[in-house]
């Protein structure tokens, strides 16, 4: 797909996520603002997937999970513009009996949701199963997961990491969203993860870097990524954002990372956002 | 009037080695099979499996949270997943990912347990977890079954691979008589009267289950009539048994390796308290941790023996 076209989707993407998030005000805008651009390219341009027919066990179909969970409302939207789902059904996130809920879930039944997630670092893992299950069906499909940055403080993921490699589990994809902050402030003050490329190496991955707001460089690192696949080595994507990104008062700051906008800042924000789509 | 209870006996095994031979088993069976294990394959008897599926069996390491993990994931594509590690790592140490990953996406993983309770013995109470009845049987989703012999983790092994969905199986590791037949017919959730009788009901799970055969036996011979039903199902529970029985004895005992708290004394109490009130006596720890010893001298110092369950039988009957 064109990168016009998708920046098109990525707009209405990220009215979204506002409008979502301030209609029961509450939800995550700040992260969800930073990964439109990542979730828009993976979906309209970059996985081989089946909106119209969605099946838990994906044969033959690229499988996406998203491990920090939180960010839920940009992968609700992403997958309602992609055709799993009716975008209207939008209105209902976060509301009693909304198959939307705060965290993605798969108990209600979301077209395209394959595990629940929100309780941290838990994704990889899941994604690594789904990874060895494709190999042992034969079938050549890709599994990507996507971490925000300060997950990675969970442990589980370290043991992921090291699993992976060990086992050359070269079918999967995964993307770090590192946007360098976190609810209680800056990952570097909160927790820091030291030089996140040469940790990863060490444990065995082969890392890419990209700019997670820049088409033409997603483009050309999802084709790298691509071009590794089956090289006995685990793929992950360092992949740089801005949280809250398209909204000017939402960014360079962590203030945004689960917080709604009110009203008047709504309409800031939807005034700063192309509505290119329809709004839901 | 002195009367006799007979009950035969097969031999002697452990029960984690039914689950192996299970495994093994269903594995020929059924291709989409696939077992895990967090580096303890000879304790929880996975070699034969290891051996001859080398492609189906997956060596997480020490990593439990991430084992749990990727048996989630490895049910997106068909596979059933068998986990095993010991018992207080496949619940107290990875319950948030089984509570999210497993239970809340309800997906199809096997949860299966060894060294559960005080018989793992002199490794003491760090391993002994006692608490995992009932961290699992609140989880929605989570059918729980605890056999009682070789034999039966062995039928339930395969058994459970024919169940959709999420399964917490809980074994042993000593050596304990075998008394189910080897071609019965294992079903979940229903239980087993193993024997007969009017004035108690007394039911257990596990290890106890033997144990409250031998009360029976003890019982018999003062003269009180004692039921024994095998409850291997703790969820869901098969409530048709137990009510079955109560009305008739009118005071129940139940015998676990198991917390008192939350274990499947709570689950039948349940039963009583909402359709018909009947004393109740457990037998099960109360409320303490364990220690070093053998499995047959923590049995007796945390009172869940047999002279327990028959001195809990009495005080049930005494309380009618």
């Amino acid at each position: 797909m064109e990168n016009q076209e998708l920046e098109r989707i990525a707009s209405q993407v990220r009215r979204d996520i506002v409008r979502m998030v301030s209609a029961v005000s509450s939800g995550h805008p700040g992260g969800s603002l930073g990964c439109a651009d990542f979730l828009t390219m993976l979906y309209f341009d970059q996985m081989k997937h089946n909106p119209e027919a969605f099946n838990m066990n994906g044969e033959g179909e690229d499988l996406f999970f998203l491990s920090n969970g939180h960010i839920s409302p940009v992968w609700y939207s992403t997958l309602a513009r992609a055709g799993y789902f009716p975008s209207e059904e939008l209105a209902t996130f976060r509301k009693i009996s909304s198959r939307l809920q705060g965290h993605p879930s798969t108990d209600k039944k979301v077209p395209g949701i394959r595990m629940a997630s929100g309780s941290l670092g838990q994704g990889l893992s899941c994604g690594i199963g789904a990874a060895l299950t494709k190999k042992l069906n034969q079938d050549d499909t890709l599994v990507y997961t996507l971490h925000g940055d300060g997950e990675l403080q969970e442990g589980q993921i370290w043991e992921a990491a090291m699993y992976a490699a060990a086992n050359k589990v070269d079918n999967l994809i995964a993307t770090i969203d590192y946007n360098g902050r976190q609810i209680d402030g800056d990952v570097d003050d909160v927790l820091s993860l030291g030089d996140l490329t040469k940790k990863w190496q060490a444990f065995g991955w082969e890392v890419l870097e990209m700019n997670g707001h820049d088409f033409e460089d997603m483009r050309a690192t999802f084709a790298k990524a691509k071009s590794l696949i089956g090289n006995e080595k685990p793929i992950v994507i360092v992949m740089t954002t801005e949280m809250g990104q398209g909204v000017d008062y939402m960014m360079g700051t962590h203030k945004w990372h689960g917080v709604a906008p009110n009203d008047e800042q709504l309409t800031d924000a939807l005034n700063q956002l192309e509505e290119t789509l329809g709004d839901y | 009037m002195m009367e006799t209870i007979e009950f035969e006996v097969l031999g002697k095994k452990d029960t984690r080695s039914g689950f192996g031979e299970g495994l093994l088993e269903i594995g020929k069976q059924n291709k989409d099979v696939v077992a895990l294990c967090a580096d303890l394959t000879g304790s929880l008897k996975m070699n034969a499996f290891e051996n001859e599926f080398p492609e189906r069996f997956f060596q997480a390491g020490i990593a439990e949270a991430n084992m749990m993990g990727m048996a989630a994931g490895m049910t997106i594509g068909g596979k059933i997943p068998f986990t095993g590690t010991f018992a207080n790592f496949s619940t107290g140490r990875v319950y948030d990912q089984i509570r999210q990953s497993i239970a809340y996406s309800n997906k199809n993983v096997k949860i299966c347990a060894s060294h559960a309770g005080l018989t793992l013995g002199e490794d003491g109470a760090t391993h002994q977890i006692l608490e995992d009845i009932g961290m699992m049987k609140m989880l929605p989703n989570m059918t729980v079954i605890v056999p009682a012999d070789f034999n039966q983790t062995k039928q339930a092994t395969m058994a459970i691979a024919a169940h959709n969905g999420p399964v917490y199986l809980r074994f042993g590791r000593p050596s304990v008589p075998i008394f189910v037949k080897p071609d019965a017919n294992f079903q979940i959730g229903k239980a087993d009267v193993l024997i007969e009788g009017s004035d108690v009901t007394i039911i257990a799970c596990g290890h106890l289950v033997w144990k409250s055969i031998e009360a029976a036996q003890e019982l018999a011979k003062k003269g009180i009539s004692a039921e024994v039903i095998n409850m291997h199902t703790i969820k869901p529970l098969d409530t048709q048994a137990v009510l079955q029985s109560v009305v008739k004895t009118k005071c129940v005992v139940t015998a676990e390796e198991h917390m008192i708290n939350g274990g499947l004394g709570d689950s039948i109490a349940q039963v009583l308290t909402r359709n018909h009130p009947a004393p109740q006596e457990y037998v099960g720890v109360n409320d303490t941790f364990g220690e070093s010893g053998t499995p047959a001298e923590l049995m007796t110092k945390y009172g869940i023996d047999t002279p327990d369950v028959i001195a809990a039988a009495e005080r049930a009957i005494q309380r009618k």
